[in-house]
């Protein structure tokens, strides 16, 4: 058990932490202007085809080389602004609801990567491999953590941070202070789509090699549980982040590396002494998600206009 | 310096203004008095860039100028404080002053100068406040000081003011007033929006009457008299003193023995109450909104979580403090709620279906059989309180929302007659509510104390509470610090009270 705790482990935790952070950045400009973020997980999976995709044609049709997964993650945050572009027009311009609205795009978007690779690859779902040295591993890494103190900064000790956040507790009064709260929101959606595509792009084109159908399994929703456990607050949420990120390493640690006690192997009708079966372990995040989510949050109070739209005259 | 020409303005099929012209002459303090409804928050509204005019159009320093939002109306040096604070409540005061208008560059707020300047407009113009405090924290006249500072801090020249008197103690309007003398001492304009002819005569230069969503008249104050304005207002002769004969008092119908009520986080809202509400008295409680009247009228009519109460509540001796809300109003509890809309009425529900809310599972709404709605017997009941109460327009099958303010209230209020309750908890049963409405509500208040009901009354507005009431509680932070007889307590001494002091 103790071999468990390694310098490995932490390694682990920060890269597993990174899609997260971004994403839950990201959710949190977002949300901190008024626009519930339950959209993340599609925005993360526009930006993990979209990075792939544009990665594996910059390298071998293109032959860009090391330029190419540069150009790679700068198109998977173009696609999260793209979709977060739509979702803006809807919630803030049509005024729709943000739940149902950030749902569909979620939908909507475990199905367009698998019909575009069809169109572009040929092949249903997953993009082609990109090889090892074109691929982007440590710069999401740094701007992730480098995007907690800029986004402190901006929430805290800027006129935009000032006017986004008071258009989240009182869109009414930023009005009447001359705020445009339209404005304001526009930017905080799209700076999210910005944010969750690159927690996206490093996921298929750092993390691994290529996109594979639904790569992101629900991590837009674990970034959204961690900006909620973190109180809508930068720091916080990256401590959730990490928390999430560290339970998802010691699932993967612990796959094979636990025997199966006797309780629980009756129970599951194994032979004691087997392998925990992998899809248990691989359920602890989102167990621990819902335990979070449920029972330790408890006061958590959300900006106050969060998921209203504005109405000007009423 | 400002002036509305022919401006019009519809809500839906509301002309809430109509062919308004309003002159607001500089340096000067100018009243606009109306009815509520009458489209003076609109108007100004329309100033402001809040709402968009139909038609018509906006004069500044003599131009004609275009106004689509708060933003213009503030680059044209105008500024308004409205009626429910524009405030952000978890944010600090020097936050909310500069929100919009920041010190410092894009990339970086410079909250240090914000807090020099702000004390140095809190000095020129006498509005102590703490820079670094956050606005949930403050009480509402601190709050009402943050909004003018507000205003200030953007150099307004023209301040308009929306009711702001209504959230002060009578000593807190004494020191506002002379805060606005000081401004416009300091040159600037001030149009304060008010219903209250006292201080319309106390304050201003000019006024405005507003009806209908029209101006009837504009005088000079030193020409005008509490009478004519009243007039003007109201479109006829109006006697706004309540006829009732002496209380016919019996025993105590409703006791209630060292209340306190606390929220969710612990705060007590009502602190160690005791009073009793006799048969046939009306018993009125007096104090500045947000004192805890809201939580002990809710806590009597069952609305709060009994956790959240200690101490006890007896109907006619018996304790019902664990009681829920249908069983007391079986027991004869009726509640004419202070927010019509949020605990009184379903808007978009007919007058029908809202006169049997609170009797929709018994007879003789529901059929024998106890399952079905008798469609006419609710029908009955809807046509008889439509025409006891006098709710116009009569058709039963228009949603609540298509109905008057003082429609709605006389409709909750007969509905809750009916109940032919022994206890009556009443909030703020006017507001809202046009004159004529008053009187005729005030009216049957009266009648159902001489009917022997026990009636419990709050009311923000005190000349409402010392008219009706048989004997008054003055309610402070969450205490009863005063009990008066309201025949002799003067508006000094309850106002003292209001505010906490003996």
């Amino acid at each position: 058990m103790r071999d468990l705790f390694t310098i490995a482990l932490i390694w682990s935790t920060v890269r597993l932490a990174t899609p997260l952070i971004l994403a839950a950045l990201g959710g949190l400009f977002s949300e901190r202007s008024g626009i519930i973020n339950i959209a993340l997980e599609g925005k993360m999976l526009a930006g993990a085809f979209t990075a792939a995709a544009v990665t594996y044609a910059a390298d071998s049709k293109l032959h860009l080389g090391a330029a190419s997964p540069w150009i790679g993650l700068l198109a998977g945050m173009s696609a999260g602004i793209f979709i977060a572009a739509i979702y803006a027009i809807v919630c803030i311009r049509y005024k729709a609801d943000q739940v149902v609205s950030g749902t569909a795009i979620n939908i909507l978007m475990i199905g367009v990567p698998g019909f575009l690779s069809g169109a572009l690859f040929l092949s249903s779902g997953s993009t082609p491999q990109i090889p090892k040295e074109q691929l982007i591993p440590w710069a999401p890494i740094i701007i992730a953590f480098a995007m907690v103190p800029i986004t402190w900064y901006v929430l805290y000790r800027t006129p935009f941070g000032l006017r986004l956040r008071s258009v989240g507790e009182n869109p009414e009064a930023a009005d009447a202070a001359g705020v445009s709260v339209s404005r304001i929101r526009y930017s905080g959606v799209l700076i999210a789509g910005a944010l969750a595509g690159m927690g996206g792009a490093y996921l298929s084109i750092g993390q691994s090699s290529l996109f594979t159908r639904n790569m992101t399994s629900g991590r837009g929703f674990i970034a959204l549980a961690a900006l909620i456990f973190g109180k809508w607050r930068p720091v916080q949420t990256l401590l959730a982040c990490l928390l999430f990120g560290f339970t998802e390493a010691v699932s993967i640690q612990m796959q094979g590396a636990i025997k199966l006690p006797a309780f629980f192997a009756t129970l599951l009708r194994q032979t004691p002494g087997d392998d925990i079966p992998v899809q248990f372990i691989q359920m602890v995040p989102y167990l621990l998600t819902i335990i979070v989510l449920a029972g330790f949050i408890g006061s958590s109070r959300p900006p106050r206009a969060l998921g209203i739209p504005y109405q000007k005259e009423k | 310096m400002l002036e509305l020409r022919n401006i019009t303005k519809r809500f839906g099929d509301v002309l809430a203004n109509d062919n308004v012209n309003i002159v607001v002459k500089p340096g000067t303090i100018h009243a606009i008095v109306g009815e509520n409804g009458a489209g003076k928050s609109t108007a100004m509204r329309i100033a402001y860039g809040f709402y968009k005019a139909d038609s018509g159009e906006i004069i500044v320093d003599g131009q004609a100028r275009q106004i689509n939002s708060p933003h213009d109306a503030i680059a044209l040096g105008i500024g308004m404080v409205h009626q429910h604070f524009m405030l952000v409540s978890t944010m600090t005061v020097a936050e909310n002053i500069v929100l919009g208008a920041e010190p410092g560059s894009e990339i970086a707020l410079d909250l240090h100068k914000a807090t020099t300047d702000i004390q140095g407009l809190s000095e020129e113009f006498k509005l102590a406040v703490n820079p670094h405090a956050v606005i949930e924290h403050l009480s509402v006249g601190q709050q009402q000081r943050v909004e003018l500072l507000k205003a200030l801090y953007r150099h307004a020249r023209v301040l308009i003011l929306d009711e702001p008197t209504a959230v002060l103690t009578p000593q807190e309007v004494d020191e506002f007033f002379a805060i606005l003398r000081g401004m416009r001492q300091q040159g600037k304009t001030v149009v304060i929006i008010t219903h209250k002819l006292s201080e319309v005569l106390a304050i201003s230069d000019e006024v405005t009457v507003m009806r209908d969503g029209r101006v009837v008249g504009q005088v000079a104050t030193k020409d005008t008299n509490a009478a004519e304005l009243a007039r003007m207002m109201v479109g006829r002769e109006v006697l706004l003193r309540v006829e009732k004969p002496d209380a016919d008092v019996g025993t105590a119908e409703l006791s209630v023995k060292n209340l306190s009520v606390s929220t969710s986080n612990g705060t007590k809202r009502v602190n160690d109450v005791s009073f009793e509400v006799r048969k046939g008295e009306i018993l009125g409680i007096a104090g500045v909104e947000g004192n805890g009247q809201t939580e002990l009228i809710e806590a009597l009519a069952g609305l709060i979580l009994a956790a959240h109460l200690t101490g006890a509540i007896r109907l006619e001796g018996r304790d019902i403090t664990r009681v829920n809300a249908r069983a007391r109003r079986e027991l004869g509890i009726a509640h004419i709620p202070e927010d019509r809309h949020r605990r009184g009425l379903l808007l978009d529900f007919s007058l029908a279906e809202n006169s049997i809310l609170g009797v929709h599972y018994r007879k003789p709404v529901v059929s024998t059989a106890g399952v079905f709605l008798d469609d006419q017997a609710i029908r009955k009941r809807a046509a008889q309180i439509i025409e006891d109460f006098d709710v116009r327009p009569t058709n039963q099958e228009l949603p609540a929302r298509a109905l008057s303010g003082g429609n709605q209230q006389k409709l909750i209020i007969g509905r809750e007659f009916e109940l032919h309750p022994k206890l009556l908890l009443v909030s703020q049963p006017t507001r809202g509510v046009d004159i004529g409405a008053i009187e005729f509500i005030h009216r049957k208040l009266v009648a159902l104390r001489d009917a022997g009901c026990a009636v419990l009354l709050v009311s923000a507005e005190l000349e409402e509470v010392t008219a009706l009431a048989d004997r008054l509680l003055i309610i402070h932070e969450g205490r009863i610090v005063g009990d008066v007889d309201p025949k002799v307590a003067t508006i000094e001494q309850i106002g003292l009270l209001m505010a906490g002091g003996h």
